[in-house]
Parts: structure tokens; sequence; C-alpha cells
């Protein structure tokens, strides 16, 4: 069992802060990270696979500084975003090469083992180069789980896998954790990280903005206003008939979309999603008015997240 | 701590011939050997033996060296695959120090040796001749090697930064001031030929400076590289 900790662990290049005064423990089970891009998780991930110096605070494993100790690597595994590009290399000769980097009393075996693993026997006799991107993917897998670490960094592992690969990939991730070991994953999408994630540690402009279960994390992003555009034949009209909703927190009007008849519409902020759902139509069909278009306007996730680190 | 780790002297060795690099390492001496027996053929003995000097010594052997060291650590380190050799339990010295000895054998091989045999084609009555510019190739050798490693560790320019050194500040400078050959690695070598034989200009360092200096160079890059590893980072594309 093994732990990593960043206290207080920011890390600035000149100007730019990509890491924040971030305090977190990541122990065993599935931790995913959770950011949009540009988050600074590449930089988090490297700060706990000693690939790059905290500008200040500490990261450690299981208490020693983590840079500048390569010893680190026997009980860390990392399957870095970048791709590999040894490819004039066999998948076989690759993972061989790493376990025998790791000083492995069998290299051999070790290699079958992992290659097993992640499903790759059969292909690992051809040249990487000819590799999709799901099995380069999981020959990189391999190559990080060819001494049996104990720890597994994995950044955007799920990225360009198409999805019977990624299923596969999670599944795994899931039986790592089962299994004990301490595994973080990163990813933008909020979907992937609750498939397989134990726990969430979510990341915004390189601060820690949220940390818990799915659940948690989940309530957090659903339970707050949604926006929506409602465009319809008389936007002020049907924007009076909603505001007397208890549902609707807040109606304004678009632009020139005052007059009836054009295309402006109404933007509503929404608390109770299911009541607002359910009331919309017959709030319009009483007000006499025809409903053109219905848009939620911040789905994108960046929005979620503003919503959190503005928390 | 192991010096070498054979595992990375492989990997260097496939990446440094597994390319299209390789052959172009190749053409070099090819180029160095072939003219010299084309001025042997056309021309009596000892004729055209600047052709070991000024295009084998100064010319190829240097460029082999850039190309050899910025092969085994430039494409890795500009693409951060890097990471995958290095996030290992091996001492980052010990992975600089197996890399050097894949390039260093490259041009010792495709750098030093076809001196001598270029020598020998051209004046096979003075095997001496030959044998100083060998030796002049492997001391300077050792060092452009070493020193283009360092390079290619510190800066994704190193072959351009690598050019500039051996055409402008040896080349060029080299041939105008007089003082350059304090720090031009060429003369250092010279100088090693001149002791071994007459034929061969000294350019005036003396031979224990240029000895201790290409040994200071050689041993203080291996280990900046190694430094340099030490500290890689990898940064993100955000």
């Amino acid at each position: 069992m093994s732990t990593i900790r960043l206290d207080a662990a920011s890390r600035w290049y000149g100007n730019v802060v990509a890491v924040n005064g971030i305090t977190m423990t990541v122990g065993p089970g599935v931790t995913g990270l959770l950011g949009p891009n540009g988050a600074g998780k590449t930089t988090l991930i490297a700060l706990m696979a000693g690939f790059l110096s905290p500008s200040a605070g500490s990261v450690t494993l299981d208490d020693a500084p983590i840079w500048r100790n390569t010893d680190v690597y026997r009980t860390i595994g990392l399957v870095p975003e970048r791709e590999i590009s040894f490819g004039y290399l066999t998948g076989q000769q690759f993972v061989v090469a790493n376990a025998e980097l790791h000083g492995l009393d069998d290299p051999g075996a070790a290699t079958q083992r992992a290659l097993e693993i992640v499903e790759m026997v059969e292909p690992a006799g051809r040249r990487i180069g000819t590799y999709s991107k799901g099995m380069r993917q999981r020959v990189k897998l391999a190559s990080a789980l060819v001494h049996d670490p104990e720890v597994l960094l994995l950044d955007e592992p799920f990225n360009g896998v198409d999805p019977r690969q990624r299923l596969h990939l999670m599944a795994l991730l899931q039986r790592f954790g089962v299994e004990g070991r301490t595994v973080l994953f990163s990813s933008h999408i909020l979907e992937e990280v609750e498939q397989v994630a134990r726990q969430i540690e979510v990341v915004v402009s390189g601060r820690h903005a949220a940390s818990g279960d799915f659940g948690e994390i989940r309530r957090l992003m659903t339970d707050r206003p949604v926006q929506y555009v409602v465009v319809s034949d008389d936007d002020r009209r049907l924007a009076g008939a909603l505001i007397a909703e208890p549902s609707v927190v807040a109606v304004s009007l678009r632009g020139p979309g005052a007059q009836a008849g054009t295309r402006g519409g109404v933007d509503v902020s929404v608390t109770d999603l299911g009541a607002f759902a359910r009331r919309l139509p017959r709030v319009s069909r009483d007000a006499g008015v025809r409903i053109l278009e219905l848009a939620p306007t911040d789905e994108s996730l960046e929005s979620v997240f503003a919503y959190l680190v503005g928390r | 701590m192991r010096l070498v780790n054979p595992t990375i002297v492989r990997l260097s060795g496939q990446a440094l011939l597994g390319r299209r690099r390789g052959l172009v390492l190749a053409l070099l001496p090819a180029v160095v050997v072939a003219l010299a027996i084309v001025v042997r053929a056309l021309t009596p003995q000892g004729t055209g033996y600047e052709i070991v000097g000024a295009v084998g010594f100064t010319l190829a052997l240097p460029l082999v060296a850039l190309l050899a060291s910025s092969a085994v650590l430039g494409p890795e380190i500009d693409d951060g695959s890097i990471v995958y050799l290095i996030a290992k339990p091996v001492p980052r010295h010990t992975i600089a120090i197996s890399k050097y000895a894949v390039a260093w054998l490259a041009t010792m091989v495709l750098g030093a040796l076809p001196l001598f045999l270029a020598g020998l084609v051209l004046d096979s009555s003075d095997p001496r001749r030959a044998l100083a510019w060998t030796l002049a190739g492997i001391v300077a050798g050792t060092t452009y090697s070493a020193l283009f490693l360092g390079l290619a560790a510190l800066t994704r320019h190193a072959v351009v930064a690598g050019l500039l050194f051996v055409l402008l500040w040896e080349g060029l400078l080299g041939g105008l001031l007089n003082g350059i050959r304090w720090l031009a690695i060429g003369a250092w070598g010279r100088e090693v030929a001149a002791a071994v034989s007459d034929q061969v200009a000294a350019p005036g360092t003396g031979l224990t400076y240029a000895v201790v200096a290409a040994a200071v160079v050689s041993l203080g890059s291996v280990w900046f590289a190694g430094d340099r590893l030490r500290s890689f980072s990898l940064r993100g594309d955000e």
C-alpha cells in the first residue's frame, strides 16, 4: 500500500502558475483527476511522477520526496500521455526493455505477464509503428505494469481510444484498484471518471476545486442553476409567465427579441430541472405562446467547472 | 552504481542505426575513404594528404560525432519519449554514460578509423602519419561526442549549435584568430597528432594542455548530460 501526498504543492513557470497550492492525498484504490484541458492535470501528474520539481510545497511517496529520486520508480508505474516514439521496436521488445531497466530477475516472464494483463500477447510481435491508438495505449500500460507497481499514474489514458478498448482499459483500472494498488488517472470527461474512480479530485485553473466520491461531485455539479434559452413567438409574454414558476430563479430577454415575432429568446435560470421540464409546456400553452426552440446554454464542462470554482 | 546499462546501450544503438540517420552517418566516412582512393588512383603516393586532415579530421569527424550524439539523445528528449527510459530505478548518470558509450563507439568507428584507412591509402609508406591522425581522431572524437551529447541534453537546437561550433568557431574563426586553439577541440587533436608524427603541424597549445583540456571537456560534458537528465521535466501541452 503506497500513498502519494501533495502538501501545498505549487508549480509555476515564470509568471504562469500551473499548479497552485494543492494539498491532496492519493491512496489505494482508483482516483480520478478531473479537470478541463489546461487545468494543470499533466503538471500534477508530472509532479507525482518525479518529472517536475515543486516550486513550493512538497510531493512525497510514502514520505520520501519524489523529485530527483529514481528509487520511486520501483513503486511507481507511469503511463504518460506522450506517444511512444519507439515505433521501430515491437511491442514485445519495448516491454522487455522496460523490464530490464527495472532490473527484474526474469524480464521475459514479467513481459509475458504484463502483456497478458493488457491482452496484447498476440500483437506484441509486431512493430509499435503499426499499432492502433488503443493498442499503443495498452502497450504503454504493459510497460508501466511490468514491475508490478504499487502506484500507477496515467495521464489521459482514454484519449482517442475506441469504445471497446476503452471499456477494457476501464475494467483493468478498476481491477488494479480492487487489488489495493494506488491508481490515479486524469481525464476531462466526468462520465469517464465516474465510471472508474472511487475518489474524484477536481482541478480547475491549477487549483484544487473539489474532492470526494463521485456522488458528491455529481451533486456539486448538478445542484446549481442551469441556464436555458427558450425561443418563442412571444418572448416577453413567455418571460412573464416563466418568472411566476417556483423552479425559475431568473429570466431575461435577449436583445431585440423583446419585440414579438423576432428570434431573440429568453434566458432562463432553473434550479429544479424536473419541475421546469414538466411545467414548461403547460405554462406556454396557458400563456398562448408557441415555443420554437429550447436549448441548454452552459452544459459545457468549462461552465460546470467555473461554477465549482466560484462556489 | 553500474556505469553502463546494457539495455540503454542496445536501445540507443537501435535508435542510431535503425533510422535514416544511420545511412548519413555511414556516408561521411565512406566519402572520405572514397576520396582518398580516387586521389591515390590519379596521383602519385603522398599527394593530396590534406584529405585526411582537412576533410576527414576537420569536417567528417565532428559531423559524425554531432550526428551520433544528437541521435542517441536528441529525438527522445524532443518528443518527451525519454520518460519511458528514465522513469526507472536507473541512475540518470548511468543513462547518460550509456548513451555516450554508443555515440563514442560510432564516432570511433565512423570518424576516427576512416582517418587511418584514408591515411594508409594515400601514403602507405608512412603508417606513422596515418596513426598520428587516428590518435588525433580518437582524442578529438571522444571530446566532440561528449560535448555534443551535453548540447543535446541542454537544447533542442543541439545540431545547429554543434554545427556553429564546428564550422564557425573552430573552422572560420579558428582559421582567423590564433587564440581560439585554446578552446578548439580540433586543435587539441592536432596537437596529439603532432606529438606522434612530425608531418603534422602543432597548433601550439602543448600536448599536456591539449590532453587535459580534452579530458576535462569530455568528463564535464557527460556529467552535465547526466545532471540535465536528473532534472528532466515533463511539460504538458497545456
